[in-house]
């Protein structure tokens, strides 16, 4: 299921502003973070309110410190490409199945109809869907890595999200390495009705195959991972690292809200909560992203443990 | 309780009020009202007919949660013969909106020791609360999955019997992790080494649906639907109003022949006019009847190629443009074979 954007309890991701050129930053001086400010009066690409701690934060110094709040450690949402830049040793990553695109295998019509959103969110990201993936080396070791983006449609999973996962579980199960999967996604895509559910199905059976020959598959959390992600790779992890405040669960907080008719905990469904209860191993500064994966892979990574048996 | 429950079966509520009254009338004032009471039953049939066989996505959604569609249960004491419940998934509770247990399938030619588990929803409010309105929990996803693990363990081919709005969207179902319960499921049962037989009798509410959905052959009720997300919950995000469900529902293409269509299910199991609570007997007939036939295919088949062919099926769903001159694109491999686990 497809959840509607976050509601109240992680502040609602914010869509990232496009950069501006260089000059424009000098033509404004900084804005005071005011309360009564409206939104729409900061000029956009150059100036930030931090969905955290409500301070004004520079693009610039938003983007160089991995879209972290240098102030409160509020994680922002970050695009597919950047995570990639940011994991991968520089110069390794391969990427795979670029041009896969979406069809309108439905011919969905509604109030949205699937094509032109599709149109439109393709050009929004520059993406033909809503996922990287290829291969890569993280401080020298090879991974398969999948990296979902929350800003195409949600990160919801249709077919061409289920296919490139699944590419690359297999691909790594063929070349025997782990995989990463980075999940940003409030579920599978409506838009193409079953064929998303069943891509909960195609992608799990590949981590099934990718287990069954010992290889691991860390998950990374972000903010949001919801639904039928969550209930599929997204929770079937050797480790399951999530980023903090990241929010994360199975039904929209609305629908526990509307059905249960119960006041929802403090915190519920964050990663926090999550780490509480004992359903994630770790949470994990997006800064300390790189150098923890590169511990993990240490203790999991099938070439070494081959060659330290032989 | 009203035999039509629905706004479209007006028309046929309407013509049988009629009849009664003429036969009320007939009786009191004693006068010959047969002709006239023939020619709308005639009416009445024809009506019947015309609606029932034109039936949109939604007017079936409708049916497939009729308060007297026959549920799990229902089936099971027509489908089998000692059913044995078992209970329980060994950590928390037992879970009563999803159950199973061991039970003897005979067809008429061959007894089969089976396990049979399905959701399973109430007749009446007190059921229904017993039952969570066929919305299970964490650990009946996880009593499952202890059941079918029994199953592969015995040799026992395994049918699952769909009916759910979908997984029970609670706190102390996140708090149990049950996104986590249904993707183990997933993952566990591509790994079965026993013939699954997957049949969606009324609602096949998404994820809920399919955690008890792999399989390697899916059957569905001419009735039911099996959907990613609510006809409500997809109006509720797109038109934001529930009220456009009946769009929703269309536009999700979630009704068994547009399934059977795209090739997401195997079967469709007919259903009497007007719905399988007409005559629960000659649905769970005919139903007996495809189990049986499937399960006599599949039984002939080796534990490594039903791995394959299972895999192999949810593999090549999904629908993709392989995009112009791309170099990364790989053409789609056949899944190499399946190694024994144990």
């Amino acid at each position: 299921m497809e959840t509607p954007p976050p509601s109240s309890a992680p502040p609602p991701p914010t869509t990232p502003a496009p950069k501006a050129p260089a000059a424009l930053a000098k033509v404004f001086d900084k804005p005071r973070a005011v309360s009564g400010v409206k939104r729409r009066e900061i000029p956009k690409g150059v100036w930030i309110r931090c969905n955290g701690c409500d301070e004004m934060i520079t693009c610039k110094e938003l983007n160089e410190s991995l879209r972290v709040c240098p102030r409160c450690r509020f994680h922002f949402p970050a695009r597919a490409r950047d995570r990639v830049a940011w994991l991968a040793d520089s110069g390794t990553f391969e990427e795979k199945d670029v041009a896969l695109s979406p069809v309108d295998a439905l011919g969905f019509r509604g109030a949205v109809s699937y094509a032109p959103k599709l149109r439109a969110n393709q050009k929004k990201t520059g993406l033909k869907d809503a996922i990287v993936t290829g291969f890569c080396a993280i401080e020298g070791r090879r991974v398969g890595l999948a990296v979902m983006d929350f800003e195409f449609l949600g990160g919801s999973m249709g077919s061409v999200v289920g296919e490139k996962i699944t590419r690359t579980i297999e691909g790594a199960t063929r070349a025997k390495l782990p995989v990463i999967l980075i999940c940003a996604s409030g579920g599978a895509r409506m838009y193409e009705g079953m064929l998303s559910l069943m891509q909960m199905a195609k992608t799990s059976a590949a981590l099934a195959r990718h287990a069954r020959a010992r290889l691991a598959c860390v998950n990374v959390l972000t903010n949001p991972t919801m639904a039928g992600v969550m209930a599929s790779f997204g929770s079937l992890g050797d480790v399951i690292l999530a980023e903090p405040k990241a929010r994360i669960g199975f039904a929209g907080a609305r629908v526990i809200r509307e059905t249960t008719r119960e006041e929802l905990p403090e915190g519920f469904q964050t990663a926090e909560f999550l780490l509480e209860h004992g359903l994630i191993d770790l949470i994990v500064h997006r800064r300390d992203l790189k150098a923890t994966l590169a511990r993990i892979l240490n203790f999991t990574s099938r070439v070494r443990c081959r060659a330290r048996r032989a | 309780m009203k035999s039509y429950q629905f706004e479209f079966e007006r028309p046929l509520a309407e013509l049988e009020r009629r009849i009664e009254e003429m036969r009320a009338q007939a009786q009191a004032g004693k006068v010959n009202l047969t002709a006239e009471i023939a020619g709308v039953e005639r009416r009445l049939a024809a009506e019947r007919q015309q609606i029932y066989t034109n039936l949109n996505a939604w007017q079936r959604v409708q049916i497939s949660r009729h308060p007297r569609r026959p549920y799990f249960l229902d089936y099971v004491s027509r489908l089998f013969e000692d059913f044995t419940e078992l209970h329980g998934d060994r950590i928390h509770a037992d879970d009563q909106a999803l159950i199973g247990g061991f039970a003897t399938f005979h067809d008429g030619k061959t007894v089969r020791r089976v396990m049979a588990l399905g959701h399973q929803k109430g007749h009446d409010t007190k059921e229904n609360l017993r039952r969570n309105f066929g919305m299970a929990h964490p650990e009946g996803y996880r009593k499952a999955l202890r059941l079918m693990r029994m199953a592969d363990r015995f040799d026992l081919p395994i049918l699952c019997f769909i009916d759910t709005p979908g997984a029970y969207p609670g706190v102390e179902a996140e708090e149990r992790h049950v996104a986590e319960a249904i993707a183990v499921n997933l993952r566990e049962m591509t790994d079965l080494r026993v013939p699954i037989i997957a049949t969606v009798i009324g609602e096949g509410g998404s994820g809920g649906a399919l955690g008890i959905g792999i399989a390697d052959r899916v059957l569905i009720l001419e009735n039911a639907y099996y959907s990613v997300i609510s006809p409500e919950g997809c109006a509720a995000i797109l038109w934001k109003d529930r009220a456009h469900a009946p769009a929703a529902a269309e536009a999700l293409r979630c009704s068994a022949r547009d399934l059977l269509q795209a090739k997401l299910v195997d079967e469709i199991i007919p259903e009497p006019l007007g719905g399988a609570h007409q005559d629960a007997a000659a649905v769970a007939q005919a139903l007996k009847a495809a189990l049986a036939a499937h399960l006599t295919e599949l039984s002939r088949w080796s534990p490594s190629r039903l791995l394959e062919t299972r895999y192999r099926r949810y593999r090549s769903v999904g629908v993709v443009e392989s995009g112009v001159a791309s170099r990364t694109a790989r053409p789609r491999r056949k899944p190499r074979s399946t190694r024994t686990r144990r």
